[in-house]
């Protein structure tokens, strides 16, 4: 169901701005209304729709307007001229206690810098939305704990959140976001100002979260990585005008023109593919139960020349080469708990390629892809750089793209 | 050339201010005396009740203060307890409680003007620019022709002394609290925005907590100020420490006027530290 609807939008910064408008009616390119009136353009003409419990990622570089553009949704820039519509009322028709209403009811905003008052608690802080509404001190008490919980920020409700690491913090803005329960997130470069792999955590906790109560986000983004990993849909900005909407899918293989394609370039593979995406199915031996000779048989069939050894668990125990099969069979032992080595590097399925590429170079072994101590994969340097160079095609990147 | 400049008669600037002034006093005499008399024995009462208390109550009192405002440090405490003891010790208690009353009175109205008057100019462009020229001109005006008006409207004594104090001491608390509120970043005010707050939501929630230290700064300057005009105040007939500094200027006593200004300075110290840590204290 369609839950926003943006007609026509543009926003113009300066003087002369009727002046500028008709130009902008006039389909007049923005360098020539910048000669003619010495207006800027934030955002030109801008037509989209975004769909109830969609993540719609809006992503351009500095200076392409999607900031001004997330601003003019809940009008904390007033649009200069267009419509929005939010479940089909026009919001920027809205007088100010009516947009007032809209911004307490439907929308909450996430802030870059966080946007935490530092004068407050955590608590306070959290509290902060629905205690502008007017809502009695227990009940938003009640919510506003719920969401702390939520975010697994509860014992730090009194503290002030300049006492809090960044990460911390950007939770507390998003339990604060959380806890006024609005149908629609604002999300301005939420997680840009966070280092690298909080960020990425910051983006599973997102999806997983997206999972349970299904929001309209909007996301904004100069990452393309993280576009791709979070967006059911992407918006592409230039210079105030939107050029590309689209899945990741559809943007990569097919972009609109070659500003999308030199943007493009900037994805490194390595760094979108996790060992997720490119392990293999391990070959395994319960070491618990199968012997050598279990293991010599299971190797022929397979054609290889190692086992990985799990319990009956299927835990992780290291591995067992073709030579100790033989020897142990030899010898006439049942067991082969004696002869597992355990000397592979083990790796976790949601690492990056690009951070596993010196482990695996190092290694003479293939690594061990292992999820809460189960063994869920195996990665050989062969798939490794198969799955990198596969990027002419761009398969490798679009079988990301629909797996997060 | 000079004869040219001549060729302009002197434009009666100054005859129309009196002219202006006059009409104010004729207009306004009622006014002005409720003002004077009202204002006259609040202050009397203020004055009384001080020097009611005991001097030494009236020391510890000041001395736990001190005290606990600094975090519990012996510093200010003793500086006080020292300083008081000294200025009762020169017979100048009383004159001290005139001071502290004159000192209270104009800045705490100061305040309760300039609060308001700096929260409008952050609020509003036009506001700004007709209150920022305002403010400079009372600034860079000599405190002494504040007194003009001030004999004019309420004749001699402690009210045209505060209220001369006032226009004196308005301009920092003005300032900071414009400054304070515009400084309020970016970010947290669209935050308050995005979550549906109203103007004055935002303002009680958000700006002025943000805003409090550097408007206590400014608090802190205008105590100062309208403490530095109590010598000029009594030129006009305000009582107090000035007045001793004014009376020594007069006979040419050195000694007399290096213990009332020295009094002045302790006063000041105490004065400025205490509004100073009240401020460290809430960050």
């Amino acid at each position: 169901m369609e839950k926003i609807k943006i007609e026509n939008v543009s926003k113009i910064f300066g003087r002369h701005i009727n002046q500028a408008l008709k130009l902008v009616e006039q389909n007049k390119s923005k360098t020539e209304i910048l000669k003619q009136t010495g207006a800027t353009i934030g955002v030109y003409n801008a037509n989209f729709t975004v769909n109830e419990g969609e993540i719609f990622v809006i992503m351009g570089l500095s200076g392409s307007g999607k900031s001004t553009l997330v601003r003019l949704l809940n009008r904390l820039i007033e649009p200069t001229s267009g419509n929005i519509y939010i479940d089909g009322e026009n919001i920027s028709k809205m007088n100010k206690k009516q947009l007032i209403n809209v911004r307490r009811e439907k929308m909450s905003m996430v802030f870059q810098n966080f946007g935490l008052f530092p004068h407050r608690t955590v608590l306070a802080n959290t509290e902060f939305g629905l205690e502008i509404r007017g809502i009695s001190k227990e009940e938003r008490r009640l919510k506003a704990e719920k969401a702390l919980n939520n975010a697994g920020l509860l014992p730090y409700k009194d503290q002030l959140p300049g006492q809090l690491s960044g990460g911390m913090q950007q939770r507390v803005g998003l339990a604060r976001a959380l806890a006024n329960d609005p149908d629609i997130l604002l999300m301005d470069e939420a997680f840009s100002a966070l280092d690298p792999l909080i960020r990425k955590d910051m983006q599973d906790e997102l999806l997983d979260l997206q999972q349970k109560v299904r929001k309209t986000i909007i996301f904004i983004t100069h990452d393309l990585n993280e576009a791709l990993r979070i967006g059911d849909r992407i918006a592409l900005m230039k210079d105030g005008e939107i050029i590309q909407i689209g899945t990741g899918e559809e943007i990569l293989t097919n972009p609109a023109n070659d500003y999308v394609r030199t943007f493009l370039e900037d994805v490194d593979r390595s760094k979108v593919l996790t060992v997720e995406n490119a392990m293999i199915r391990p070959i395994s031996l319960n070491i618990d139960i199968d012997g050598p000779k279990v293991a010599l048989q299971r190797m022929r069939e397979e054609e290889v020349s190692v086992l990985l050894a799990v319990n009956k668990l299927r835990e992780f125990k290291g591995y067992i080469t073709a030579d100790d099969a033989l020897e142990a069979s030899k010898k006439g032992e049942n067991s082969v708990i004696n002869y597992v080595r355990t000397d592979m590097p083990i790796v976790p399925p949601e690492m990056y390629i690009q951070d596993v590429l010196g482990i695996i170079s190092d290694s003479k072994t293939p690594l061990a892809v292992v999820q809460e101590e189960k063994l869920v994969g195996v990665l050989i340097r062969g798939v490794v750089i198969e799955a990198l160079s596969s990027s002419d095609e761009n398969e490798g990147v679009t079988e990301n793209v629909s797996i997060s | 050339m000079s004869q040219f400049l001549d060729f302009i008669p002197k434009i009666p600037v100054a005859d129309s201010v009196e002219d202006a002034m006059d009409l104010l006093t004729d207009t306004f005499a009622g006014f002005f005396d409720v003002i004077k008399k009202s204002g006259k024995f609040s202050m009397e009462f203020v004055t009384d009740f001080l020097v009611m208390i005991p001097p030494v109550l009236f020391i510890l009192i000041i001395a736990a203060i001190a005290f606990f405002a600094t975090k519990r440090k012996f510093g200010l405490a003793i500086f006080s307890i020292v300083g008081l003891l000294f200025i009762y010790n020169q017979g100048l208690w009383e004159e001290l409680m005139n001071t502290i009353t004159l000192v209270l009175f104009s800045s705490v109205i100061a305040v309760i003007i300039g609060i308001p008057l700096g929260i409008l100019m952050s609020k509003s462009k036009v506001a700004e620019t007709i209150i920022q020229p305002l403010l400079d001109f009372m600034q860079t005006m000599p405190g002494f022709v504040y007194l003009i008006p001030a004999v004019a409207f309420f004749g001699i004594g402690v009210v045209p002394g505060v209220f001369a104090s006032i226009i004196f001491a308005l301009p920092p608390v003005v300032r900071f609290t414009n400054l304070g509120i515009r400084q309020v970043p970016k970010e947290l005010v669209e935050a308050a925005d995005s979550y549906g707050s109203t103007g004055w939501q935002k303002l009680y929630k958000v700006e002025l907590p943000i805003a409090r230290p550097t408007i206590m700064a400014g608090v802190n300057q205008t105590v100062l100020l309208s403490l530095s005009m109590v010598v000029i105040a009594s030129m006009i007939g305000a009582p107090g420490l000035g007045r001793n500094v004014l009376s020594a200027l007069q006979q040419a006593k050195v000694g007399n006027g290096f213990v009332a200004g020295i009094s002045l300075v302790i006063l000041a110290i105490i004065v400025d530290r205490l509004t100073q840590s009240f401020n460290k204290k809430r960050q």
